[in-house]
């Protein structure tokens, strides 16, 4: 076992671990109960996942190719920057349009903090919140 | 800090000329030389030496990535258990960040951490309702983070 075969079998458990976590995070995405808990589960453990792979990728073409890639770290960058964008957008639209926390909620903030602005101007809707 | 980069890049350049020699090379030691120049003059500018600001971002990256990982494997932990034991809901922080743009640093890292997503921020900016996949667990992790967190972007953000 030479030190090349030694790097390209540490490159291959990177990339594996990252599609275990892709893996994982879509078990999540079955089994947890609402909307806003399916959302923690494909937007983080995936987020995760895809920074494990294309790390990977990035490692491989460094050593195996003597390359170095940036376009693979932009992908990184990106991917990181949009993910929480995205999740939050669908988040928000979700509890606007009245969907429901699942039946194992503990609590609620954000609707009491609601009902306390409609209170106070009688024509508000909630979307104004 | 955008007028420093520019200086040093200008003196980047101007030491590759008075070299003659147009490389890659020349004008990387003229840029070292640049920020030699610009540590000894930053109290002249009335600014932070912007490497500290620097420091402050590659800082407050490490932080986020140590936290990513952390709370990745809480979440994973909950979501492969036989039986999912979870008390979901959504809770409110305050937040001591002014300016738009420290708010939605803190927002952009909160919802980055698993296990936590920022649904809404009141009109003032000053309160972040962030749904968490397990209260009292999760609230708690956040809370923790939120100071950390909010340390490292001032350090950024605020001269």
């Amino acid at each position: 076992m030479n030190g090349s075969n030694l790097i390209e079998l540490g490159i291959a458990v990177i990339i594996l671990l990252g599609t275990i976590l892709g893996f994982l995070s879509s078990i999540g995405f079955i089994r947890l109960p609402d909307v806003y808990n399916r959302a923690h589960a494909f937007a983080k453990s995936s987020t995760l996942g895809v920074l494990f792979v294309l790390l990977g990728a990035f490692l491989f073409f460094l050593f195996a190719e003597g390359y170095f890639s940036i376009k693979l770290f932009l992908g990184i960058f990106f991917v990181f920057l949009t993910s929480p964008v995205s999740t939050h957008a669908i988040c928000r639209a979700a509890y606007y349009s009245k969907v429901g926390l699942a039946k194992e909620s503990v609590q609620d903030d954000l609707k009491e903090a609601i009902e306390g602005y409609t209170q106070k101007h009688s024509n508000a809707v909630a979307r104004d919140f | 800090m955008a007028l420093q980069v520019l200086i040093n890049l200008f003196i980047g350049f101007l030491w590759m000329f008075l070299q003659d020699d147009w490389s890659v090379l020349s004008f990387f030691s003229g840029y070292l030389f640049g920020l030699f120049v610009l540590f000894i003059l930053a109290r002249f500018i009335s600014a932070k030496y912007y490497l500290f600001t620097l420091q402050a971002v590659v800082n407050l990256f490490l932080i986020f990535i140590c936290e990513l990982f952390l709370s990745s494997i809480l979440v994973i932990g909950k979501t492969i258990k036989p039986k999912i034991d979870i008390k979901p809901g959504i809770f409110s922080l305050e937040t001591s960040l002014q300016g738009d743009a420290e708010v939605t640093l803190l927002a952009l890292l909160i919802t980055l951490t698993p296990g936590s997503v920022v649904v809404d921020i009141s009109r003032d900016n000053k309160v972040f309702y962030i749904h968490a996949m397990d209260i009292p667990e999760l609230s708690d992790a956040v809370l923790k983070s939120k100071s950390k967190f909010e340390d490292a972007i001032k350090k950024v953000t605020r001269p």
